[in-house]
């Protein structure tokens, strides 16, 4: 195992130069970024922009033709499939459609980590059930993942991915194909993740008004839901944009540098 | 056509690579923690005791259609005597492991191939690699030692009954003394016979859940990807039975003497 470079020990993740086709398509271009401990940064781009690919190169289930890739402080990158289960289990990711085992319960699903780790039975218990509340689904735990809707489904794999307590955690379009009320209740479990556990995170989405969603509130636990940001918190160095095209970073920047760009490709995306 | 030859050529070494590691993870899972006894039961039922059915059912028609059959050209040369000797023979140095294990693979390598082709093209076997578990441990392993173990007594089973299907053919049709065919069955079995057809289902359990693990676990393009996983893991399973056994029994007849 590589030991990883000053940059990387010192952030959650970093990006070095990383580059990755399939066959003749280029999906990314030598792409670089960091990811600082206790931020959120949100990916976004056109269908097929690479930002799903972003994330599998994170958790090192796809490896990039060139460049390299910490995480945690360990290189991904130098790493064998054997030893990267180790780092995985430090890390979360809520998958598109949500990935739940399907012959399983909710309640296995939740556990499949704990399981494996051989947790006792009564801490499996309790910290399923912790992990169920937080999601507000701790009435599912005998249902199979066909008999609920999309959105709860959605909401166990976050109890899924966030069980063990994960350094980092990676949502793939959280609230895709969701009604609005879903998704706000999602956006605002991330939420609470980030300011209450200051979890960091990967944020793939197509909903615009997520991410602001995200960048403008900051969750409450007094009130026991999301509020409005505070006038005058330095908010950008907790939470920012990127957005990808054609395999490489287009704009990196806040909410409001990106609200504000005069760049027309980004007000076009901005307004689709 | 030179490209798309060599893309072909190139494809199915990487095809055979990818198998080759996948077989040699799972075997090599055996030898280290974690290990899933949990799973590996649940598969032990679900091939062993889920394919007792079809394998006493396919075990003792292949019997009675072989007495049938020998009996019919004994009879020419006044030895149908020798019946049972020549059921016993084929059932347990051949008929009884190939038959099986044909069955096993119709049944099972399909089965392993669409479990894992499902849980491959909804994600859920990246998810299992995201959450820190190794699939060739949880999946393949448990089905492979399954399959290796289930399949032997699979065999037994099929080579007992697949004589008392011989017998019934005996007694019933060609009037034989049941004593005489099963002594003369019993008798001309030597321990090489056995051993021989004792050693047969133990790789071709190896071939089944290795083919059907990795043509599931390969799998992509939907739904009509996981059809296609599964027809090719039972067409390859069986082919390669059948092409082993022919390499195996020579082996075997070369280590053991002549039979």
């Amino acid at each position: 195992m590589s030991t990883a470079s000053q940059s990387g020990t010192e952030k959650a993740i970093v990006f070095e130069n990383v580059s990755l086709r399939f066959d003749e398509q280029v999906v990314l271009d030598g792409l670089s970024f960091e990811l600082d401990h206790g931020a959120t940064k949100v990916l976004l781009g056109v269908a097929g922009a690479g930002k799903t690919t972003i994330l599998k190169l994170t958790l090192g289930l796809v490896r990039p033709d060139n460049g390299r890739i910490f995480v945690l402080g360990q290189e991904v990158t130098a790493m064998r499939e054997t030893e990267l289960f180790e780092l995985r289990r430090r890390l979360g990711i809520v998958f598109q459609e949500s990935a739940l085992f399907d012959s399983q319960t909710v309640e296995e699903n939740v556990a499949f980590r704990l399981l494996e780790e051989r947790v006792p039975e009564h801490e499996i218990e309790r910290r399923v059930l912790e992990a169920l509340r937080f999601v507000e689904l701790e009435q599912t735990l005998n249902l199979l993942p066909a008999e609920l809707s999309g959105g709860m489904r959605r909401r166990v794999a976050i109890a899924r991915a966030i069980i063990s307590n994960p350094e980092i955690l990676l949502y793939d379009s959280p609230t895709a194909g969701l009604d609005p009320v879903t998704s706000t209740t999602i956006m605002e479990l991330l939420m609470k993740q980030r300011d209450v556990y200051h979890t960091s995170a990967l944020l793939v989405t197509h909903r615009l008004q997520d991410a602001f969603m995200m960048a403008t509130h900051v969750f409450s636990r007094e009130q026991n839901k999301m509020v409005p940001v505070p006038p005058g918190t330095d908010w950008d160095s907790k939470m920012n944009f990127m957005v990808l095209k054609d395999g490489k970073i287009f704009f990196e920047g806040s909410a409001a540098e990106i609200a504000n760009s005069d760049d027309q490709y980004i007000r076009e995306y901005l307004t689709l | 056509m030179a490209f798309s030859l060599g893309q072909y050529v190139k494809e199915n070494l990487l095809a055979v690579q990818e198998y080759s590691f996948l077989s040699w993870r799972a075997f090599a899972n055996l030898f280290s923690q974690p290990r899933y006894l949990g799973d590996m039961l649940q598969q032990m039922d679900v091939i062993g005791v889920g394919s007792l059915p079809i394998v006493v059912l396919t075990g003792f028609f292949t019997g009675a259609v072989l007495a049938l059959q020998s009996a019919n050209s004994l009879a020419r040369f006044g030895a149908l005597s020798f019946t049972g000797q020549l059921v016993s023979m084929s059932m347990v140095r051949e008929l009884g492991p190939v038959l099986t294990s044909l069955m096993v693979a119709g049944r099972n390598a399909s089965g392993m191939a669409s479990e894992l082709g499902s849980m491959r093209v909804t994600e859920q076997i990246d998810a299992m690699r995201a959450l820190g578990t190794d699939p060739s441990r949880k999946l393949v392993t448990p089905r492979l030692t399954a399959t290796m173990f289930m399949l032997f007594f699979l065999t037994i089973l099929s080579d007992l009954v697949g004589l008392a299907g011989g017998a019934a053919i005996a007694l019933i049709l060609l009037r034989l003394d049941l004593n005489e065919y099963w002594t003369s069955a019993w008798q001309t079995l030597r321990y090489a016979d056995v051993f021989m057809g004792l050693t047969k289902p133990v790789l071709f359990g190896f071939i089944i859940a290795t083919i059907g693990c990795y043509y599931g676990l390969s799998a992509k393009g939907g739904t009509q990807g996981v059809g296609r996983a599964t027809t090719q893991a039972v067409v390859a399973a069986s082919v390669l039975i059948l092409a082993v056994d022919l390499f195996v029994t020579r082996l075997l007849m070369v280590m053991l003497g002549p039979l």
